[in-house]
């Protein structure tokens, strides 16, 4: 096996935005549907973690429970949003739907259709983040305007978590397999990854795994950041980790399929 | 456009040395049965599955690095189906003309003409996997002509279809080709390869077997004519006496022949025949002449 076709530049155009594009017009179908679980999947959490199991929980690092979940339940429906969208909801298109066939058949390659899909993952991602700012907000659990640099963030992770759903639906060998790695990687990371609990609680070596292979980590750390107004320079460290997580899946993500799919 | 053109799936050799050339303007057919190559070979044309070997040439140009080129000039009408379900007939159109860069004015205008050619102007509003086969098969038509190609790729495009439906796709193709569109297609109807190609190949074993009209090849391959009668060892002795071109097929004898009358006279009067019926050959029995008869999966 030749690792370095995996790893090869992607023959990549503007013509990726055509496949944004499609797949944005079918999201628009419909529109109303599709606002709803991040609009109505905040309050429930709030409601019964942050503030009937809260009760329960003293201050945790100096915040009410409710503030120090908040931010996590927006890094976990911007995990959710582009990693569904881009291993079930890319499976289908490609395996039933035979949608990047027929796209392929126009002058656009393997590698524009694969783009365009991570970029409309994170695109979701940024939708659910967009969404979910002013509802929190409601309750009054985040600071602006730092809170507002949420929203270009959540299109950075979306595109690892997109990334990372693509190379799942490019190994898949069918649909009902996509429940392995989420129940492996994708559960342990919504739970283990500060989001519910501090990191620091954990013992030091799981805590240097979650910062060493966990994207959400990074994901709360930032988030959580931004939404109780602090800018601090160790967030860059994150940042970094994120954009060269995010290069490495995307490329392999796009070699991957185009690996599946060109025989 | 072909030289020694090659695709291996692994070990597996599925197109296995085959040269061709397409002329401007023309109706081009393969013919072969299932498994023989032909989707395979149109794939590669289509610059949607790479060659393992050999030359391929579009439009002068090289299929390997000029995809998007090529693919900017030509139409495809897949073997299966793959319209997009979450769209409307018209939205799969207007869908497919951005991945074209064509601008939204100019691909309304188009999109309604392009319905109204493929006569699918009242289903615009439809979601394409409530449409019966013969219309996803005349929208994918419609979809393929999008980009006003010079080169139309069908890979069996009356699979399926009601003579009907049939016979209306060969209409608008007989119309696409008077219009200049050069046509490549792939069928097993071979009443419609022997109708509709100027030229045509017969493939089977990922190899080209014939090549040349339904007519020329329908003359060099059997003759004319075919002589049916029935098969009895007294007859065969006969006809080897006579020297006689023929194929025995279940208990029907047939003789091929450029002079049916005279052939049918002598078996009547030497070989004391008393059944015998006399037709034109037909691209059917070049088929299963070269490609045998046993059935494939
Ligand atoms: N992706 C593939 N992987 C492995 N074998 C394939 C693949 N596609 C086609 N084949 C094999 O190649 C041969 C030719 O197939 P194809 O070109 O589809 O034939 P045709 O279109 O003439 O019926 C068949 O034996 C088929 O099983
Ligand atoms: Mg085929």
């Amino acid at each position: 096996m030749n690792i370095g076709l995996y790893f090869k530049v992607p023959n990549i155009s503007f013509r990726a935005l055509r496949v944004w594009q499609r797949n944005k017009d079918v999201f628009m179908k419909n529109v109303k549907l599709n606002f709803l679980p991040p609009f109505i999947e905040p309050m429930l959490y709030l409601f019964a973690m942050g503030f009937g199991l809260g009760m329960f929980i003293e201050d945790i690092d100096g915040v009410s429970y409710a503030r120090f979940i908040a931010p996590a339940l927006i890094a976990v429906s911007v995990m959710y949003a582009s990693f569904f969208e881009c291993s079930y909801g890319s499976y289908v298109r490609m395996h039933y739907q035979k949608t990047f066939e027929s796209i392929i058949a126009t002058p656009l390659t393997i590698e524009d259709v694969i783009t365009g899909e991570l970029l409309w993952g994170a695109t979701r991602s940024m939708i659910n983040a967009t969404i979910m700012l002013p509802v929190i907000a409601l309750f009054g659990l985040i600071d602006f305007p730092h809170s507002l640099l949420i929203i270009p963030f959540a299109f950075l992770a979306g595109l690892v978590f997109a990334a990372l759903g693509l190379c799942v639906a490019s190994v898949t060998p069918n649909i009902m397999s996509i429940n392995y790695p989420i129940l492996l990687f994708i559960m342990p990371m919504f739970l283990f990854s500060g989001t519910f609990f501090p990191l620091h609680v954990l013992p030091l070596p799981i805590q240097y795994f979650a910062l060493a292979a966990l994207p959400l980590t990074h994901v709360v750390i930032v988030i959580r950041s931004l939404t109780f107004g602090i800018l601090d320079v160790s967030l860059l460290f994150n940042l970094a980790w994120m954009v060269a997580v995010c290069l490495i899946l995307s490329v392999l993500a796009v070699n991957m399929m185009k690996k599946k799919l060109i025989v | 456009m072909a030289e020694d053109l090659q695709k291996c799936f692994g070990e597996f050799v599925a197109v296995n040395g085959v040269s061709f050339t397409i002329e401007d303007g023309e109706m081009f057919g393969f013919l072969g049965p299932n498994g023989a190559g032909k989707t395979t070979t149109l794939r590669m044309v289509q610059c949607t599955s790479p060659k393992t070997s050999g030359m391929l040439e579009v439009f002068g140009m090289d299929a390997s690095t000029h995809q998007r080129e090529i693919k900017t000039k030509m139409g495809v009408v897949p073997q299966e189906n793959n319209l997009d379900p979450d769209f409307t007939v018209y939205e799969n159109l207007l869908v497919f003309s951005r991945y074209f860069d064509i601008p939204e004015a100019d691909a309304r205008e188009r999109v309604d003409e392009l319905l109204d050619f493929v006569q699918l102007t009242e289903k615009k509003d439809t979601m394409t996997d409530t449409l019966s086969g013969g219309m996803k098969r005349r929208l994918i038509l419609a979809r393929a002509l999008i980009n006003r190609p010079r080169l139309l790729m069908l890979d069996e495009p009356t699979v399926g279809l009601d003579p009907q439906a049939r016979h209306l796709m060969w209409d608008k193709l007989k119309g696409l080709k008077k219009e200049g569109v050069t046509i490549v297609l792939t069928t097993h109807y071979l009443e419609e390869a022997a109708q509709l190609c100027d030229r045509l190949v017969v493939m089977d074993h990922g190899r080209i077997l014939v090549e040349g009209s339904p007519d020329q090849i329908i003359r060099e391959y059997i003759g004319t004519d075919i002589v049916e009668t029935k098969s009895d060892p007294k007859t065969i002795v006969c006809l080897d006496r006579q020297q006689a071109r023929y194929e025995i097929i279940g208990d029907t004898v047939q003789i091929y022949t450029n002079e049916p009358q005279h052939i049918t006279d002598h078996l009547l009067t030497e070989c004391d025949l008393t059944t015998i019926t006399a037709r034109a050959v037909t691209l059917e029995d070049v088929f299963l002449n070269l490609t045998g008869r046993k059935l494939r999966e």
